[in-house]
């Protein structure tokens, strides 16, 4: 009965693995390629966060999108190791470049392209993810519709670069064809009691969409070089006194 | 092949130009002046002026004062360079190298040309029955070097001068035809030296201790021992492609075959000799006369015919074709060594130095609507705007380090935008701040961190900067314009937004 059992349960899991690879996820053989984003990885699709995919992150103001930035600086840093090369393509000159060092990304490893219209942003985008040399592009859009998301996928599972939209409070957010759809908004800092300042950088991080995955919702900080995943803050305090304690 | 070179001498050729202007003077004695030191002296004469004993030099009361009857014009600055230059241009039918040789002559570079006017004889007789039928008076001759053809020009007999045979030549012409300074040629006749033949057999080293280095090397540059440079005045670009259709072009898909077909001649030639080009040009030539051209720039050398006409292909659109274009040339105007272990050493390894990613850029650049591609470097300033450069071109190495010890915004705004503080005493952070109508109230700050102008590169104040939060978690820049002051109202400004 229990021999049974096991091969029902295999069979589910190989069942599931064929699902995905006849939908063009691929899946890679071991598990080591992680990005270090902790338990917000086991939400993709085999518990792996879809390196060569093109990943939405939408922001809806001005706060959100330099916590995007930092978010995404957090995820470069993974993605392009000591010499992989980024390409920023926008139509504002917004990004301060020396900040990215402090998400473990040298601000001269990345190209910035400057675009006059919104519309050849799209043009660049599918241009640069078609091109193999790069390990990654981000791209500051406003608009973006499933016919275009769609092309963009097409290029990155060619190339296999990884392809990160920064949309920037848009009008309309249509389904798209992207791996998967995020939404970083800050959150207050915390600091070990009585110190002054303001703590390591925060975030609430929404997976609002993840093709063949599960969406949730966490809680990240970045410190010292890496994604910690943050207890709701009761929780913190708690250990934080229990360490006390014990100390 | 052979050189042979062919110098035009115009003798007359500022008053020839008069004369063809004003056909009454051509049998008159007419002479140019120009004022020196209060006195009118004569800088040209014509023939027939030079018959009657006028000369360069002379003033001109004296002149008229044996001459009665002679005509004077004011001498204009520079009409001869500007003359030789039209000549010289019109000369471009005869041979692609032509050069101006101040103050009255053309040199022309002829190696290979003569024989499309069936020899040099009836190439000379041509040219010199062309030119005299426009009025100037001109005399030409061919040799194997440059300072031969000069000096047969002007003093021999016989105007084509056999490569090899430039010696014979010489030898009864005056030093004078040597291109010598004037205090030279004077000390020769002095010294009794009146041809050439007289001292050409000479030791140079004796020569050049009596009368310089200029003598020496003049007689190597008239034997042809030693080249001379020429300046061309329409300079050839080494690197040219020409296709002429047999009928004119005007869709974009001809455009395209035409200039695929040049692509491919150019990047052979270029590849088989280890180089790339940097800058190319294609040029059409219409049937109305009129030309079209459009450009490329890549980042970095290549013969790619594939990624070239990726980068043709955004400017084909701008071709305007009427009625057809009847020749294509493309040209690559700047050309350089390509290293082809380089390129396999990198192919493949992602890095700044990847050739499909400079092949990327390449494109991205071509495209209009792309303002800039760049690579930020660190600079050495602390004021944030100034804190990072563009790289100078997209490989630059990296040479100092990005400071991270301090805060600093993810996104920075490029005017700082003002806003409305609440703040206890001064040094302190606010606690709490207004912008675009909504309210927020600071629960953590850090700060001040007083950042100072660099005073040397604009005037202006100082700004103390704080790191706050507000009670939502979201993390701005703030700064104060200068100094705290009764008397003044205090200047708050949003600078940025943190992750």
């Amino acid at each position: 009965m229990e021999v049974k059992k096991e091969n029902k349960l295999e069979t589910v899991n190989r069942l599931k693995q064929d699902l995905l690879r006849w939908q063009g996820v691929a899946l890679p053989e071991s598990h080591t390629e992680r990005v270090g984003l902790g338990p917000v990885e086991e939400a993709f699709p085999g518990a792996v966060f879809p390196t060569f995919g093109v990943h939405e992150f939408i922001s809806r103001s001005r706060e959100e999108s330099a916590a995007t930035s930092g978010f995404m600086g957090g995820l470069l840093s993974r993605l392009m190791g000591s010499d992989g090369v980024c390409l920023w393509i926008s139509t504002s000159k917004l990004l301060f470049p020396p900040s990215v060092r402090a998400f473990g990304v040298s601000p001269d490893r990345i190209i910035f392209v400057d675009i006059a219209r919104e519309r050849d942003v799209l043009w660049a985008t599918e241009e640069a993810l078609k091109c193999s040399g790069l390990t990654a592009v981000v791209a500051e859009l406003q608009e973006m519709d499933f016919v275009q998301s769609r092309r963009l996928q097409l290029a990155v599972e060619k190339s296999r670069v990884s392809g990160l939209i920064l949309r920037c409070m848009p009008r309309v957010i249509g389904s798209t064809a992207c791996a998967a759809r995020w939404r970083i908004r800050s959150l207050p800092s915390v600091l070990a009691e009585g110190l002054p300042g303001v703590g390591f950088p925060r975030w609430e991080v929404e997976l609002l969409k993840v093709r063949n995955g599960n969406p949730g919702c966490w809680q990240l900080e970045w410190s010292e070089g890496r994604f910690v995943p943050v207890m709701p803050a009761e929780q913190a305090r708690g250990r934080f006194i229990q360490m006390q304690k014990i100390s | 092949m052979e050189k042979r070179f062919a110098s035009i001498w115009f003798p007359y050729l500022t008053t020839d130009r008069h004369a063809i202007r004003q056909p009454g003077l051509r049998n008159v004695p007419f002479v140019l002046a120009t004022p020196v030191h209060g006195r009118m002296v004569i800088t040209e004469a014509n023939a027939a002026a030079e018959a009657k004993g006028v000369t360069r030099g002379m003033v001109v009361a004296d002149a008229k004062a044996c001459l009665p009857g002679l005509e004077v014009a004011n001498a204009r600055e520079g009409l001869a360079e500007r003359l030789l230059r039209i000549l010289g241009l019109w000369c471009i039918r005869y041979t692609p190298v032509v050069a101006v040789d101040l103050p009255d002559g053309l040199i022309l570079d002829i190696s290979g040309c003569a024989h499309l006017w069936k020899g040099e004889k009836p190439y000379i007789n041509e040219i010199t029955a062309k030119l005299r039928k426009r009025g100037f008076h001109v005399r030409m001759a061919i040799a194997g070097a440059i300072g031969a053809a000069w000096a047969v020009a002007r003093f021999g007999k016989d105007p084509i001068v056999e490569s090899g045979r430039e010696t014979d030549a010489l030898m009864p012409l005056p030093p004078a035809a040597l291109r010598l300074e004037p205090g030279v040629v004077d000390r020769l006749h002095k010294l009794g030296l009146r041809t050439i033949g007289s001292f050409l057999h000479m030791p140079s080293s004796a020569l050049r201790r009596r009368f310089g280095e200029g003598l020496p090397l003049r007689l190597r540059q008239a034997l042809g021992r030693e080249d001379e440079p020429i300046l061309p005045l329409r300079p050839v670009p080494p690197y040219v492609e020409r296709l002429p259709c047999l009928e004119p072009i005007r869709t974009a898909v001809g455009i395209e075959i035409a200039l695929k077909n040049l692509l491919e001649l150019l990047c052979r030639r270029l590849s088989g000799e280890g180089k790339g080009l940097r800058i190319a040009t294609l040029i059409g030539c219409r049937v109305d006369g009129k030309t079209v051209q459009v450009g490329i720039t890549t980042s970095r050398a290549t013969a790619s015919v594939p990624h070239l006409m990726k980068l043709f292909a955004l400017k084909v659109p701008d071709i305007e074709p009427a009625l057809g274009i009847e020749l294509f040339v493309l040209e690559a105007g700047k050309v350089e060594e390509v290293d082809p272990v380089q390129e396999a050493l990198w192919g493949g390894v992602p890095g700044l130095e990847d050739t499909a990613l400079s092949e990327l850029i390449d494109r991205l650049k071509g495209r209009t609507g792309v303002r800039a591609v760049y690579r930020y470097l660190p600079d050495e300033h602390h004021w944030p705007e100034r804190s990072f450069r563009e790289a100078s071109f997209i490989t630059e190495k990296l040479s100092g380090f990005w400071r991270s010890d301090r805060p600093r915004p993810t996104r920075l705004l490029a005017v700082p935008e003002p806003i409305e503080v609440t703040a206890p005493i001064p040094d302190y952070p606010p606690m709490l701040f207004r912008h675009r109508g909504e309210a927020h109230p600071i629960k953590k700050a850090d700060g001040p961190e007083r950042i100072e102008r660099e005073w040397w590169m604009d005037p202006g104040e100082h700004r103390d900067y704080y790191y706050v939060e507000d009670d939502k978690g979201r993390r701005y820049w703030l700064y104060r314009s200068g100094h705290y002051g009764n008397d003044r109202p205090q200047r708050w400004f949003l600078h940025g937004f943190f992750a």
